[in-house]
């Protein structure tokens, strides 16, 4: 991959290869009195891919959105590469990561190529560049170039969704947000999206953080998952660890939900060949 | 042709121009205050309530009242400018209008501005702000484009608003298409009324719909039927623009008239005069009564007619009623001393306050005074202009005569005369020289205790007017050359319903009965 000497998240990605890509120490946040997050660590090394899984209200999506300062904690401390996340106006710091959420959010009056290069031009990219960087990018994604010049109310949900990562993506952000980006597509998109998704994390060395409340699209993508219950983290590790060694019960039976519906499944149509 | 359609026509140059550049320029400005106020409005929660809550307070003042508000207060300033800067400005005419229709047009935009905006996808906003948008980057790339159609939608309704509204900027002295419908109304001219409404909502249609196919080009960023249209809005704009340099009218004289019949024979009569002496007149006509006064006092109109219990009791407070000559000779002073007014002289007729009945009523009742009339009063009901039960008359007959009745309503003076001939009232204040009087068979009550005051026809001279050769030599000649009976028969010539003369023309008929040479 080529790295631009203007491109910010690159200089940044070099200037402190021993701290982890993000760091939250003891981060809190409250809404109107009600605590949505305790007390949360976490730590993600370059290159990791972890998932945030809980129920509704647990607090997952406040976690992920402190990280890019759509949320202000009240306290504790949130370091990127190890600089905190206070040292920069909070829109010069998302214009270095990526952001995508379930709404996807695309611009209705602009193209999907506008809409790709919206950062690019934040940053004052050239123009030549922007065009090159929006064709490398409907590649990236797998979108015909001609759609480019589409505007989004004219595109399916998988390819609105594309469009959003291709966006996120566009600026060569080091740090991915994924707030359930695929939650709202049918199960077929939203398999084939989420691993080439992976693919693209690998290849681009991304280091992604995502929330879903899906287990099985959690296993399927993640390296580390977190659990969050009432705004704390309980359970974290490798998917195998939490299903086979981890002390909760609860959060064993979580993770191994996945495993036993497939099983049900697996049974339910031998049961049917067999009467059949 | 009808010839009430033919004068229409004819002065449909001067009252569309003057209409399309007052709502223009007052739309113009309404938008350039209105933006900012709505960005603000969006930004600034704080600042959001206040200026909904201003532009609503606004829209609910009636039209009339808005633009009425705006002459003392205008008349104010200029006095507060002389004395500083000593440069005054004209209260009357384009700048209250202008000011009036500005803060009218503001609601709609900022309404529907902040309303766009407010309303847009929660996720669209998510997505720009984690794209790293500024506030300000997030407003202007995001957020106003977004909401142009509905923001453009309000302008549009601001655009038919102010443009019927423009309508009733004539009292303060603004010509406009509204000139048609004040003067068809007081002179019963319904081709006037209707062919006034038809040109102001054909202005507004065709306004309306190509700021509609503006609003549609943003939404389909179709550029070239954006410019097609601003091309012609903006052509018709111009057009009206150069209309009053292409006629080349800069009147020398300008002659004020208040709203009524007799007022605007009276200004085609002064106009007549005038022109015959080789110099140009302008007309400001329909003036509200202290809206014609201040004017003249202003040097805003050069001449107008007024009545000399107007002065004695409107503009000097006085409450008593001496004898005809006393109340002239009073004025004449006061006039002179307070305000460098010249009353240049009488026309020779009364134009006083009247109680008048239907004759068949009277007579059935035996009523032929206002003394006989106290005894019946409280059976009966009373109809009087707008201005009648608040002025100083009504407190004298009510004193003077133990007056009461059993109901009183307000009319615009035409719907007065017909109000008391269809029965719908038994008494009304009537005008002395009147048309319609003889016209409806009404018959005037006499007033033994004299209580009520006289009302001569006077000839105003503004102050900058006072020694002016022309105007002199123009208006001399008219000193007590109208009588009564031809000034009732001039009105009632315009007034009545069939075989209507112009005002114009009654003035020239008027002349030549005067002896005035035709």
């Amino acid at each position: 991959m080529t790295r631009d000497p203007n491109d910010k998240a690159a200089t940044m990605n070099m200037h402190s290869a021993a701290a982890p890509a993000i760091e939250l120490r003891g981060v809190s946040k409250s809404f109107s009195g009600a605590p949505a997050v305790r007390s949360v660590n976490l730590t993600a090394p370059h290159g990791a891919f972890i998932a945030i899984i809980g129920a509704s209200g647990s607090g997952k999506t406040t976690t992920l959105k402190t990280i890019n300062r759509l949320v202000e904690p009240d306290s504790g401390e949130i370091l990127l590469e190890g600089e905190p996340v206070h040292a920069s106006p909070p829109h010069l710091l998302r214009r270095r990561i990526g952001y995508v959420f379930q709404g996807v959010g695309l611009f209705p009056h602009m193209t999907v190529g506008e809409n790709i290069a919206v950062t690019p031009r934040l940053l004052r990219w050239d123009e030549e560049r922007i065009t090159q960087r929006v064709a490398e990018l409907l590649e990236l994604v797998d979108l015909p170039q001609d759609y480019a010049q589409r505007f989004p109310s004219m595109l399916s949900g998988g390819q609105r969704q594309r469009v959003g990562v291709a966006r996120a993506l566009a600026a060569r952000p080091a740090i991915m947000l994924m707030d359930e980006p695929f939650g709202a597509l049918d199960p077929l998109t939203r398999d084939a999206l989420g691993r080439e998704y992976r693919r693209l994390h690998e290849r681009l060395q991304l280091t992604t953080v995502m929330v879903t409340h899906d287990v099985l699209e959690a296993m399927l993508l993640a390296d580390t998952i977190l659990v969050m219950r009432a705004g704390e983290i309980i359970a974290r590790g490798a998917p195998h660890e939490l299903m086979n060694e981890h002390a909760d019960a609860a959060v064993r039976e979580l993770i191994d939900t996945p495993r036993r519906q497939a099983e049900r499944v697996r049974s339910l149509i031998e049961n049917a060949a067999a009467h059949g | 042709m009808d010839e009430r359609i033919a004068a229409a026509w004819r002065v449909l140059p001067d009252y569309l121009s003057q209409h399309v550049v007052l709502s223009a320029a007052s739309l113009a400005l309404g938008l350039l205050i209105s933006l900012p106020l709505t960005i603000g409005a969006i930004r600034s929660e704080r600042l959001r309530w206040p200026v909904l809550a201003f532009a609503s307070l606004v829209q609910t003042i009636p039209g009339l009242a808005l633009l009425a508000l705006f002459y003392p207060l205008l008349l104010a300033l200029s006095a507060v400018s002389l004395r500083t800067f000593g440069q005054g400005f004209s209260a009357l005419g384009f700048l209250p209008s202008l000011l009036a229709l500005t803060l009218y047009s503001m609601l709609p935009i900022i309404r529907n501005g902040v309303t766009g905006v407010l309303n847009l996808d929660p996720a669209v906003i998510e997505a720009a702000r984690g794209v790293g948008m500024t506030d300000r980057e997030r407003l202007w790339r995001i957020e106003l484009p977004l909401a142009t159609p509905m923001l453009m939608a309000g302008v549009r309704t601001s655009a038919v608003w102010v443009i019927g509204a423009a309508t009733l900027s004539t009292p303060v002295g603004q010509t406009s298409l509204g000139n048609y419908i004040f003067s068809g109304l007081q002179i019963e001219n319904w081709v006037s009324v209707l062919f006034g409404c038809v040109a102001a909502a054909g202005l507004a249609l065709v306004t309306d719909q190509l700021l509609g196919v503006i609003e549609r080009g943003a939404a389909r960023r179709d550029r070239r039927s954006i410019a097609a249209a601003l091309t012609l809005l903006f052509a018709g704009i111009a057009a009206a623009a150069a209309t009053p340099l292409l006629q080349q009218r800069s009147s020398a004289y300008v002659i004020g008239a208040k709203s009524f019949t007799e007022q605007y024979i009276l200004a085609a009569l002064l106009a007549e005069r005038i022109e015959r002496e080789g110099a140009s007149a302008a007309r400001r006509a329909g003036l509200g009564s202290a809206v014609a006064f201040r004017a003249l006092a202003n040097d805003e109109i050069d001449v107008y007619v007024d009545y000399s219990g107007t002065v004695w009791a409107n503009f000097m407070g006085r409450t008593h009623t001496p004898a005809r000559e006393v109340v002239l000779r009073e004025v004449r002073e006061w006039l002179q001393q307070t305000h460098g007014v010249l009353l240049l002289g009488t026309l020779g007729f009364e134009n006083a306050y009247a109680l008048a009945m239907r004759r068949s009523q009277a007579e059935k009742l035996g009523v032929r005074s206002i003394a006989d009339l106290a005894a019946r009063g409280s059976e009966l009901r009373i109809g009087g202009d707008f201005e009648f039960f608040a002025r100083p008359e009504w407190r004298a007959l009510q004193e003077g005569y133990g007056l009461r009745f059993a109901e009183r309503r307000q009319y615009q003076s035409t719907f007065m005369y017909k109000a008391v001939a269809g029965g719908e009232v038994d008494v009304i204040s009537a005008f002395s020289s009147d048309g319609r009087i003889a016209a409806h068979d009404l018959i005037v009550l006499d007033d033994p205790l004299q209580v009520i005051l006289p009302y001569d026809a006077i000839i105003l001279v503004s102050p900058r007017r006072v020694n002016d050769p022309l105007l002199r030599r123009a208006l001399g000649p008219l000193e007590g050359a109208i009588n009564v009976d031809i000034m009732r028969e001039a009105s009632l010539s315009v007034d009545r319903d069939a075989e209507k003369r112009t005002p114009a023309q009654a003035a020239s008929w008027l002349a030549q009965r005067a002896g005035l040479g035709s």
